[in-house]
């Protein structure tokens, strides 16, 4: 049987997650289709035929879709996965809010978040903000999966595969989608970033990463935060890295003033070289950092950014 | 409006998990457990919601062994009015959980539920999402903010990127993100006062609900281990490392 993935887009470019995702249905074995459901997304769809390892794209444009309102797009992937043996998507806010729906409306569990694929029905996941890797075996006849991008190379573009347009609308009519504003910024994406500097609490305040930011547009980073920072009302959420934000694996992660809390390392210890700068030579960051600087960061910062 | 509120028994956030030594699973044997930090922002923000004159009632549910009448208690002192324990051996699985909610909803008939994003031990972020599958409701997953007018809500969620607003039918389910609220902390008179709340106790069988297995839990390993690397003494040494060592610049 086949393995339906859900493409992540906004009914313009397709995101990377789909590609991580991809890799990792091609290790569950069988035929990989792509669904692009979204208004409008016709070139979504175009780029996700390209896709190394799909043989097929379900192509569902329609006005009910152009929000990706779980309401609307679980029918349309229930009614659809009915027939295949797994149903992939990345573990995003995008797929974390809509998967769960379609598990429940087909009487299947969840395997969320998985890190490791060892069967077509076994998967390891990480649990306890990271600090346990469970394996676990699917016993329902469908797999419902989540995937967390950053534990998968992502494939690449040489596919042709067919576009093939289905006409099914699902509109539940019980939410509507008032607006969103998105933070504009010509950094890269956090979970898509090769290198990443992060602030904690030790910033003292938001305006304090202004010097994070000069340090990132010459590595060419993305910025993020821990929850401290974020709790601390430093940042917006969306920049936090952690077990209750970003998953992320850059080339290079550099950490500064964070101290390096259980759920921060949950998010970011799987980064190829970690560089932590602190003035606590105590702080638990300096126990999975490779390059760590005792030093107060509001001296490192400044000099840093001369240096590089 | 009567507003449910789910709340979930887990293991305190700052204790350190460790791997049993025959990898059955991690050793929750004498461990410091509470109530999941976003169960405890939904139960702060159904009780604002009363205190607001919106909500007139709020019932906290809890599923588990008898301890988790400890979590649902913690959640009467913090303003809750009544609980709910559905009482099972061991933790179920989340669609079951949802299965076992869905139920005592249906006798409840609440205007709106508020849950945990995600449970900090188990981080499967899907209990709140399969109910509302399971009862046909709108969901606002991963709230910041919460609005209720004219017989809807509005509520703000953080989506990768940035916030995104959407408007639900009621009734609805909302599962709350970090930060949707800071939650208080109980006054003593208060966790006096909870402790003549109204519990009760319902098993699956009093809900008809059959509990499934879905998956098999085969290992639990603890995490590969990163070692700690060298301490550089100067901004010029770890430039030259990451340029040369690492190669990373």
């Amino acid at each position: 049987m086949a393995i339906l993935v859900i493409a992540e887009h906004d009914n313009r470019t397709l995101k990377g997650a789909t590609f991580n995702t991809v890799a990792a249905a091609t290790q569950m074995g069988g035929e990989i289709h792509l669904l692009v459901a979204g208004s409008n997304c016709k070139a979504v769809a175009v780029t996700a035929a390209s896709l190394d390892g799909v043989s097929k794209v379900l192509l569902a444009d329609d006005l009910a879709y152009e929000h990706q309102l779980a309401e609307n797009i679980s029918k349309l992937v229930t009614e659809l996965g009915k027939d295949y043996s797994h149903i992939v998507a990345p573990a995003t806010t995008s797929g974390k809010n809509f998967l769960p729906r379609v598990a429940a409306l087909l009487d299947v569990a969840q395997i969320s978040d998985i890190t490791a694929v060892e069967a077509e029905n076994r998967f390891q996941r990480p649990i306890y903000a990271g600090n346990a890797i469970a394996t676990v075996e699917s016993l329902d006849p469908i797999k419902v999966i989540t995937v967390r991008g950053t534990a998968f190379d992502p494939v690449e573009t040489k596919g042709s595969a067919e576009i093939s347009e289905i006409s099914i609308s699902h509109d539940a009519k019980l939410s509507s989608f008032i607006g969103e504003v998105m933070a504009e910024s010509d950094r890269p994406e956090l979970t898509a970033a090769e290198v990443i500097i992060s602030g904690g609490r030790g910033m003292g305040n938001g305006e304090n990463f202004a010097l994070l930011e000069t340090v990132a547009d010459k590595l060419g980073a993305a910025v993020g935060a821990s929850r401290a920072a974020v709790d601390a009302g430093f940042v917006p959420n969306d920049m936090q890295v952690g077990q209750t934000g970003k998953i992320v694996a850059p080339e290079l992660y550099i950490a500064v003033g964070i101290s390096g809390a259980i759920q921060h390392l949950a998010g970011m210890k799987d980064s190829k070289v970690i560089v932590a700068i602190n003035k606590d030579e105590e702080a638990p960051i300096f126990t999975v950092a490779d390059y760590g600087l005792v030093a107060d960061l509001f001296d490192v910062m400044p000099e840093l950014q001369e240096k590089l | 409006m009567k507003i449910l509120v789910t709340v979930k028994r887990v293991i305190d956030y700052n204790v350190k998990v460790r791997v049993k030594s025959d990898n059955t699973d991690v050793d929750l044997a004498n461990v410091k457990m509470a109530l999941n930090p976003f169960c405890e922002i939904a139960v702060e923000e159904a009780v604002r919601l009363k205190e607001a004159g919106v909500a007139t009632e709020v019932v906290v549910v809890s599923i588990g062994p008898k301890a988790c009448q400890e979590q649902i208690r913690t959640a009467l002192a913090l303003g809750a009015d009544r609980g709910i324990q559905i009482e099972t051996d061991s933790m179920p699985e989340s669609l079951n959980a949802a299965k076992l909610l869905a139920k005592v909803i249906a006798e409840e008939q609440p205007e709106l539920i508020v849950m945990g994003k995600q449970a900090i031990d188990s981080d499967n972020n899907q209990t709140g999402q399969m109910l509302a599958a399971l009862l046909d409701m709108p969901q606002g997953t991963f709230a910041s903010e919460l609005k209720l007018e004219s017989g809807k809500a509005q509520v703000t969620r953080e989506v990768d990127g940035g916030l995104q607003t959407v408007e639900l039918n009621l009734p609805a389910i909302v599962t709350t993100d970090l930060r949707l609220n800071e939650p208080r902390y109980a006054s003593l008179p208060n966790i006096m006062k909870a402790k003549r709340k109204p519990l009760a106790v319902k098993t699956p069988a009093d809900l008809g609900v059959e509990l499934k297995e879905h998956s098999k839990l085969i290992q639990v390993t603890p995490p590969a281990e990163r070692q700690a690397g060298i301490k550089v003494a100067s901004v010029d040494e770890l430039v030259e490392k990451l340029k040369n060592e690492a190669k990373v610049i």
